[in-house]
């Protein structure tokens, strides 16, 4: 690295900073790694940053998908609400940036064998709980127990599979220690399963209390409805501008929307994609567009007929037109697929491996080497799943005739879809939330034995090479290895994957952020609430 | 110029109505003209042109019914519906109607849609006969009107494949294609044809919700009368019965059904008739509960009748009226039951064109003031009006009054 | 009044055989659906082990016989129980929402019942008037759109492009009276249009239906003028079809709103009952069905009462 070149990436990043396109922390990364100190760096920050968030206001935003069913209990998280909720009054060990990278939440520091089997995170000595409390490696070990072991109910569970023991080393932090190498265990922490809860006597996790150490203190709460938070004063973290927070349960699309534009809510998750463009024209509106690692996929059993055919496979890969759907069914929010589950959104992304394109002809031809012209087959899906998803099988199946196939598209019940349909039926739609790393989502999906590979699809030298890729702290080699990963779940896999949903979501015009927004999840990865500010 | 025109004609069309001494008509436009003049200070132009064509819109309307009803008396007077007369009643028409309606939902619509045309056909002409044209002539232009839209809807229902310009699924151009001569209507969030999704509609819904409503009332009122001739612990059972099914909510016990036994159309037609069968039985229990204790049906029961003549000679023409009235609001709820169906994923399977879903898909662009939504929903709004029309000329008829 | 009282107490002893009758259908179907609790507790993400282990924690691996009259011994104390999914008190969940739904449910009904009720008798004065068409073709193209759509409709004019009243239903504690009215001034109006054509137009028929009667006839040959024919004498007597719809309409103002909920953000019991079976949470389905049928069964007691209180031949039966 020579001077000039650094200079001009200071240059870059002021610039940035000034246009506000850019967080304080990825600004300080970056500043540091261009080889300025951390204090040169800080005083870089606020003369070229125009505007310094501004404290104050009561920040109140529509959140979908909030139920009469929701609960405090981490590990039976699972609807947004709840998500949202526990990122604004609880902490993790390591937090998703805005950026995309890893940064550290209750953990400051966090560092691993060289065999990539033993993990050490130091805590942040300063953090609090809204008792008063302060948080612990008693706490981490209880909340981290509450999803391991015989009894346990956690959702969270087959994460922390490979996590053999958790010690506590008296000096205020941690340590993992695995049964097999995993290089990406600080990723696997901020999934919304592992927030720290206060420990009961008994070394149990107290999660009833609603206590926790994040941004603000939840005062008032009704299931289903809203919840008010306050600002935690003793936050460890920065940011937390709003003094107070107020959730509201909306699940109905159009009313959040008009919530928002009739200015009774300052922002709102989930917009639908066919009212962006509309909504984009009023003047007090600001959409928020961004590329993600969620995932639709469409997994094939592979080991029943006629799926296990590699070329009923491939003509059925080939026989979808992406760009269609990605125009009419999300209105172009979202990221083309190339039939291997690694969005551009997670690191290591194999840019280089060639899209695959419509081509009926092709497929009919993989047909012929089948012997299966005119194959016809069932494809469930349900409303559920995701915004259009029903008219998205429709449109596919239009798309397949050209082909010579018959798609029969089956609108399964959205009750029960997860249990009765889904690694059930032998070819259906899923949906998956963004995991932050390739790894994360192979393991849970593609591994040989893993619970939900729900293609079924067993292909030894994947699994080889993904077990390797565990154990790789060197960057360029981890690379080749997804690279060739995907290339095999791409031309042999049993999964079609259609395209990677954008986080849409909306703030009117006064509240502001960075101008870079967390991937991880809707509002900034869930983060809004200590990352927003409003702008007089 | 416009304006002038408009005022003009408004104003010769008055003096020629207060000339010839007609009250009716003459009232009509002068109030016209004095609305027009306070529309045209207050919203200009505009206005006067969105209310020249409403008047335009209604007398076309009127005109349309006028020629329909001459049409059905010249019909009925040449007597187009002798050759069917001989022992077929209306009743055996309806009832193979309803069996052969159901048969081609089960088996899919084949060779069946002509069957289905034969009897429609066989129903608007059976009635036609020199008496019924004296009974033509006295139903009011709403009326007329309503007949008329029953029949394109049953039309375009039937004939729906080679009336549609493009196929049911078929995406042929770019989402909310705005309308052209090739496409009536638009297109809609995929970029199929609106107009042929309408047409094809007509059939789907129609037909699920005629069949549902039939076997609704066909349980409902026959459970009814039963449970007011019989009286005593027959009614009370039933009764009581019928109390179970209506305490659970309607939409709560269709997503139960149909998670249970798979979203099939034969299944929302069994659950929507279980539904609303206690309601028909209820009215029909409480109208002819009114007769029951009248003194002629004291008489019949002396003279010893059995209670199927009591209910179809005695009850069933003397209760009617409210059942004819209640059939023409509860068909227009099975509608909206389809719609709310597929609001938990439950109704018509996809691609089928159903105007209660293609309602709902695109809701959430009335916010906006796009219009998309407001097609199917005003095709549902018309054929629910036309229907309620048509019963109250029935109920009027039925009711006996001969006055105006 | 004594024959009244026994009805009374009779319809009562019913209805609790009534409830019984629910809760067991309610129970098993819940059974019957595809999925269990611990599934649609842990969704996507649920492993064999976790569920296993959340069935049993749970209390599911007992046999379901076993469960309803575990369930069904506390509910005849009533004490309904907690949810098996949050373990909170049943009560604690419905109540207010419970309070609520009721609160908006009469909002709507003192609007509607009256003026459908006028609206009908001048409709059946003046039918076949243009003043009877007008009435008619409004009031059948309110209910002939599908509620949320109505809603939406409502919420596009009455508070985008005008601002008269807010969109979002959300009501708290502190509020009074008038600014609940307010808030909920959209729901209420909703649900208005949606009951209204059905009390109407029963309204009209079941006058229609009487005026060909000998008795009416009479009055009109001495004379008496049409409005005080229809008002005193034919009302009276079609008072039983017309409160039998009146009380099937209220029972769904309670019952049948979950959509106007959804729509307008209203904390009303709907939302809960959907919720809840989404989730399997057989406490809280169970105690919101037997609460819509207790509704059921007082009103449809009433509308029987006033039927019998309006044509006092149904007293005596022969």
């Amino acid at each position: 690295m020579t001077y000039t070149r650094d200079q001009v990436v200071l240059d870059r990043l002021a610039q940035a900073a000034r246009q506000g396109s850019i967080s304080r922390r990825s600004f300080m990364n970056a500043a540091i790694a261009a080889g300025v100190t951390a204090s040169a760096a800080t005083g870089l920050w606020t003369t070229s940053a125009k505007a310094m968030p501004k404290r104050g206001g009561t920040y109140r935003v529509a959140q979908h998908d909030g139920n009469t069913s929701d609960q405090h209990d981490p590990g039976k998280y699972q609807s947004n609400y709840e998500i949202s909720m526990t990122h604004t009054f609880r902490s993790y060990l390591t937090m998703i940036n805005a950026d995309g990278t890893l940064g550290g939440d209750l953990a400051t520091d966090w560092s691993a064998t060289p065999d990539a089997r033993e993990w050490t995170f130091k805590l942040n000595s300063a953090a609090t709980f809204h008792s008063g409390a302060k948080v612990t490696a008693t706490d981490v070990l209880a909340s981290m127990n509450h999803h391991r072991g015989e009894q346990s109910t956690s959702a969270a569970k087959s994460l922390l599979e490979s996590v053999e023991d958790i010690v506590d080393n008296g000096d205020g932090s941690v340590t993992f220690k695995l049964g097999a190498p995993n290089a990406d265990l600080p990723w696997i922490m901020p999934d919304y399963h592992l927030p720290i809860v206060p420990a009961n006597a008994d070394g149990t996790a107290n999660w009833q209390s609603g206590d926790g150490s994040g941004p603000y203190r939840l005062v008032e709460n009704e299931f289903g409805v809203s919840s008010r938070f306050v600002r935690h004063e003793g936050w460890h973290g920065e940011g937390a501008y709003f003094d107070e927070v107020v959730f509201l349960a909306i699940n109905d699309p159009n009313a959040r929307q008009t919530a928002l534009v009739t200015g009774d809510v300052d922002a709102c998750s989930l917009l639908e994609n066919k009212t962006l463009a509309l909504l984009g024209r009023d003047p007090n509106i600001e959409v928020d567009n961004i590329s993600s690692a969620q995932c639709i996929t469409m997994p094939m059993h592979v080991d029943v007929a006629p799926f296990d055919n590699n070329d009923v496979r491939m003509a059925l890969k080939l026989s979808i037109n992406r760009e269609e759907l990605i125009e009419k069914i999300t209105f172009g929010a979202a990221t083309i697929g190339n039939d291997f589950h690694h969005s551009p959104a997670m690191p290591y992304f194999p840019s280089e491996i060639p899209q695959r394109e419509y081509d009926p002809d092709k497929a009919k031809w993989h047909l012929q080497q089948a012997g299966m012209e005119n194959l016809e087959v069932s494809f469930s899906t349900a409303d559920s799943i995701t915004t259009g998803a029903v008219d998205a099988a429709i449109l596919y199946a239009e798309h397949a005739k050209a082909a010579g196939i018959t798609i029969n598209v089956v609108r399964e019940p959205n009750d029960g879809y997860w249990s009765d349909v889904w690694l059930v039926k032998p070819w259906c739609m899923v949906t998956w939330g963004a995991r932050p790393t390739p790894d994360v989502m192979y393991t849970l999906a593609y591994k040989d034995d893993a619970a939900w590979n729900e293609s079924h699809w067993k292909n030894p030298e994947f699994n080889k090479l993904l077990l390797q890729a565990k154990a790789e702290l060197d960057d360029a080699k981890r690379a080749q290895m997804y690279h060739d990963m995907g290339m095999l779940a791409r031309d042999d896999g049993g999964t079609v994957i259609p395209y990677f949903p954008n986080f849409v979501y909306g703030r009117r015009s006064n509240v502001k952020h960075v101008g870079q927004l967390s991937p991880a999840w809707q509002m900034d990865g869930y983060r809004h609430a200590s990352r927003w500010w409003f702008d007089g | 110029m416009f304006v002038i025109v408009y005022f003009a004609a408004l104003l010769v069309g008055s003096s020629v109505a207060a000339y010839f001494n007609q009250r009716t008509p003459f009232l009509l436009l002068f109030t016209l003209t004095l609305v027009s003049m306070v529309l045209g200070i207050v919203g200009g132009r505009g206005a006067l042109e969105m209310v020249a064509i409403g008047a335009g819109v209604l007398a076309a309307a009127a005109m349309v019914s006028y020629g329909f009803k001459e049409f059905l008396i010249q019909m009925a007077e040449g007597d187009a519906g002798a050759f069917l007369k001989g022992g077929s009643t209306l009743l055996t028409a309806l009832a193979v109607f309803t069996a052969l309606t159901l048969m081609s939902f089960w088996f899919g619509w084949g060779i069946t849609e002509i069957f289905v045309g034969l009897i429609m056909l066989t129903l608007i002409l059976a009635p036609l006969s020199p008496e019924t044209a004296k009974e033509l002539r006295t139903a009011p232009l709403t009326a007329a009107f309503g007949m008329f839209v029953i029949f394109i809807y049953a039309v375009l229902g039937i004939f729906a494949p080679w009336i549609a310009p493009s196929g049911e699924a078929e995406v042929i151009t770019q989402a909310f294609a705005p309308a052209d001569e090739n496409l009536l209507l638009g297109a809609d969030q995929l970029g199929r044809d609106m107009f042929s999704r309408i047409v094809y509609g007509a059939r789907n819904s129609v037909g699920l919700a005629i069949v549902a409503t039939l076997s609704a009332f066909i349980l409902g009122a026959l459970a009814g009368l039963l449970a007011a001739t019989k009286g005593g612990w027959f009614d009370q059972f039933m009764g009581r019965f019928a109390d179970v099914i209506m305490s659970i909510p309607s939409l709560i016990f269709s997503l139960l059904m149909l998670s249970i036994f798979g979203p099939e159309i034969h299944v929302i037609i069994i659950a929507v008739a279980i539904i609303y069968a206690p309601r028909v039985f209820r009215l029909t229990r409480a109208v002819a509960g009114n007769v029951v204790v009248m003194d002629y049906i004291e008489a019949a029961k002396l003279r010893g009748e059995g209670t199927w003549y009591l209910i179809r000679k005695e009850i069933l023409p003397n209760s009617t009226a409210p059942l004819v009235a209640e059939f023409g609001l509860e068909f227009c709820f099975v509608f909206l039951l389809v719609a709310g169906l597929s609001f938990l994923g439950l109704g018509i399977q996809p691609p089928t064109a159903d105007w209660g879903s293609m309602v709902r898909d695109n809701a959430t662009l009335i916010s906006f003031g796009d219009i998309t939504p407001l097609i199917p929903a005003a095709a549902i709004a018309l054929l629910t009006i036309a229907v309620n029309f048509v019963v109250d000329w029935m109920l009027f008829r039925s009711s006996g009054l001969k006055e105006n | 009044m004594g024959d009244i009282a026994r009805l009374i107490g009779q319809r009562f002893g019913l209805g609790l055989i009534i409830l019984l009758a629910i809760s067991i259908i309610i129970f098993f179907m819940v059974e019957l659906l595809p999925g269990d609790i611990a599934q649609a507790v842990l969704g996507q993400s649920a492993t064999e082990d976790n569920l296993a282990a959340l069935r049993k924690e749970m209390g599911l691996d007992k046999p379901a016989v076993v469960r309803y009259l575990a369930w069904l011994k506390d509910a005849v104390l009533f004490d309904f129980g907690n949810s098996v999914v949050t373990q909170e008190k049943v009560t604690t969940i419905i109540g207010d929402r419970f309070l609520n739904t009721l609160f908006l449910a009469a909002y709507a009904a003192v609007i509607a019942v009256p003026v459908s009720i006028a609206l009908g008798v001048v409709v059946a004065l003046l039918r076949n008037s243009i003043f009877d068409r007008v009435a008619n073709v409004v009031t059948l193209s309110f209910i002939s759109s599908p509620e949320f759509f109505l809603g939406y409709i409502l919420i596009l004019y009455f508070s985008v492009n005008w601002g008269l009243f807010p969109a979002i239903a959300s009501i708290s504690e502190g509020m009074n009276f008038l600014q609940l009215l307010e808030r909920t001034f959209l729901p209420a109006l909703t649900l208005v249009l949606v009951v209204m054509a059905h009390m109407m137009r029963m309204t009209r028929a079941a006058i229609i239906n009487l005026l060909a009667s000998p008795y009416i006839e009479m009055a009109k040959l001495k004379g008496t003028p049409p409005w005080r024919v229809i008002v005193s004498h034919a009302l009276p007597n079609a008072w039983a079809p017309i409160i039998n719809v009146i009380a099937l309409n209220l029972a769904y103002l309670i019952t049948g709103v979950v959509l106007v909920e959804v729509v307008f953000v209203y904390p009303g019991i709907g939302q809960a009952l959907v919720d809840a079976v989404s989730k399997r949470d057989f406490p809280v389905v169970q105690a919101c069905c037997l609460i819509f049928a207790s509704t059921f069964i007082l009103l449809n007691l009433a509308a029987d009462i006033g039927a019998i209180l309006t044509n006092p031949r149904l007293r005596h039966p022969k």
